[in-house]
């Protein structure tokens, strides 16, 4: 239970240092400019008639899933900025030294801050994919295949990159854990790209090194998982006809995430909050 | 407290290293439950290191140690034992976003004391450290030394056993210093258990019952004030002594000089007129004979100076 109170200091720090605040009116800005133009897609002219409706959800789409991208680079760069310093901050000012001289365990204290902050990533991850899927519904009537599914994969995305970054603040500083994780998943989304070449041009070595950086930080995989469930019918098929080229395309996905694939996401969120747990069982404080 | 047993805090050739660097080699003592116990040594002498593992908060390299009964070994027990334990850290940050108020309860929480306690506990610990009417200003804005009020205020919540205070004046000004030390004697009445972490030597001979001096992460002495400082020394001022002269005074006891004072430690009373018979013969006039008692920095001083093992 001790853990409970650890997570809800967490997520008070985040509402009282203003962290929340300051994330809720900057999206809620990218929301109203993302909102005004999609209101403008309908208003497009093709030789002096406006485009069909068909058209017009295609391109709204499109415009969608950059969208998404944007917010869901927000989410992962947020969770790394907060999970980053957690423990180490608290190491290094001395906060930590009052809070683990009493009954609790580092494993409660692990655990607590993991709680908090993927509640933190959860409320705002899906907050904010919710808003705007309902903004872009009011504005250009459309509404993605599986907007719940996008949700799940969207706070996944930011669960695997904050977990990650808390194993590393275990032991490194907010800083040193902060770049190492951002430059990571920056790597693990050029690692989906180059999957994607090595796929068009029938290449196993670089298909692997796809592979492997989806598995070593499966950020990109959860994307390509978040994309799938934005894209209509239309636009899969327009895909497959492209050919394997079109998997290097890091704003689409050719199928749906394997559900080994999920499998693998929950043991490797597992696995990696019990390194942090192990690391920090023996961190001097 | 009536469970709480006879011994507060055990060690056993406890060490700490990391690397090649001894930070405290072998503690070895035992704190009687009710004791107002004096750490003290210089900077750097392992103090800190120690109650760091007395806490939990560093694992030992070699030995034991035991806190209200329970082994530093056994993880879980330890944790247990933790409840009855408060503690002032030397580096005192509390969250800065919260009020003074909130960090209690939090500590209240983490502690497991009964929520229909915590408004009286919380009260009580505000008004011991005198932040009562600063309660629920954010800590964010407070000095250093309203901090460390406040980091006694947490270590003294739930009436612990045991109250570690790691340099618990550090930031404090005289009357700060005052109330510290009147906390130590409520703590004492109470019968808590109380370490003292130290390098003010006037802090710990004031209210320790019992003082520990290590150096070099080792102790070198231990045992009541009483035990550790010599009252039984005299100082004679006079002149006319040369060097050779000296050395037959040594049967007397341990020889010093202060200024133009000759101090003779270890000398019973009764053989204070032999003494200063034996100075005549060797040549020396006296002008002035008193006993000297000995003050703690005296005595932390002249040990630190000896080499030890």
């Amino acid at each position: 239970m001790r853990a409970l109170v650890i997570a809800r200091l967490v997520i008070r720090e985040a509402a009282r240092r203003r962290l929340l605040l300051a994330l809720l009116l900057l999206t809620l800005v990218v929301i109203a400019l993302t909102g005004w133009g999609f209101s403008r897609i309908p208003t497009i002219t093709q030789r002096g008639a406006p485009l069909p409706d068909l058209q017009v959800k295609l391109i709204s789409s499109q415009f969608l899933i950059v969208t998404m991208f944007m917010f869901s680079f927000v989410l992962a760069m947020a969770a790394v900025f907060i999970a980053a310093p957690q423990i180490s901050g608290e190491v290094e000012s001395g906060t930590a030294l009052a809070i683990l001289s009493r009954p609790i365990g580092r494993a409660e204290y692990v655990t607590g801050k993991w709680l908090g902050l993927a509640a933190l990533v959860a409320v705002y991850a899906g907050g904010a994919a919710a808003i705007e899927l309902g903004v872009v519904n009011a504005v250009v009537g459309y509404i993605p295949p599986e907007p719940l599914a996008f949700i799940a994969f969207v706070i996944a995305e930011g669960l695997v990159i904050m977990t990650f970054a808390l194993l590393l603040s275990t032991r490194l500083s907010g800083m040193v854990g902060g770049v190492i994780a951002l430059v990571l998943f920056g790597l693990g989304w050029i690692g989906g790209i180059v999957g994607g070449i090595g796929a068009a041009f029938d290449n196993v070595g670089i298909t692997h090194v796809g592979t492997a950086t989806k598995l070593i930080l499966p950020t990109d995989g959860l994307w390509r998982g978040a994309v799938y469930a934005l894209e209509p019918q239309s636009l899969v098929a327009t895909g497959a006809q492209a050919g394997p080229a079109a998997a290097a395309n890091p704003f689409y996905a050719a199928a749906a995430a394997p559900l080994s694939f999920e499998l693998y996401v929950v043991g490797w969120v597992a696995v990696v909050l019990a390194l942090a747990i192990l690391s920090f069982q023996t961190r001097e404080p | 407290m009536s469970d709480v047993p006879p011994v507060a805090i055990r060690t056993d050739e406890l060490a700490k290293r990391y690397g090649k660097i001894t930070a405290l080699a072998g503690l070895t003592m035992s704190i009687p439950a009710g004791d107002v116990f004096g750490f003290l040594g210089p900077n750097g002498a392992g103090k800190t290191t120690a109650v760091k593992l007395l806490l939990g908060l560093a694992r030992p390299s070699s030995g034991e140690g035991w806190v209200l009964g329970a082994p530093l070994s056994d993880r879980t027990a330890h944790r247990r034992a933790r409840r009855g334990v408060g503690y002032l850290p030397e580096l005192f940050r509390y969250q800065h976003w919260l009020s003074a108020r909130e960090v209690l309860r939090v500590h209240c929480e983490l502690i497991g004391l009964d929520r229909a306690a915590w408004d009286a506990e919380i009260k009580d610990a505000l008004d011991v450290v005198g932040l009562a009417d600063r309660a629920d200003d954010r800590v964010g804005g407070y000095s250093k030394g309203m901090q460390q009020r406040l980091g006694l205020g947490v270590a003294l919540l739930g009436r612990p056993a045991l109250v570690l205070l790691d340099e618990p004046t550090s930031a404090l000004d005289p009357v700060g210093r005052h109330d510290v030390r009147e906390i130590i004697r409520v703590l004492k009445a109470r019968g808590t258990t109380v370490f003292l972490n130290s390098h003010l030597l006037t802090e710990v001979e004031q209210v320790c019952d019992r003082v520990a001096i290590v150096d070099k992460g080792r102790v070198i002495q231990v045992g009541t004030l009483g035990e550790l400082l010599v009252t039984d020394a005299v100082r004679v001022r006079a002149t006319g002594l040369e060097n050779g002269a000296l050395d037959g005074l040594r049967t007397f006891g341990e020889l010093s000089h202060e200024g133009e004072w000759l101090v003779v430690r270890g000398i019973p009373a009764m053989r204070v007129p032999e003494l200063v018979r034996a100075i005549v013969e060797r040549g020396g006039q006296v002008y002035a004979v008193e006993p000297r008692h000995e003050s703690l920095e005296d005595r932390f001083l002249s040990l630190l100076e000896k080499p030890h093992a």
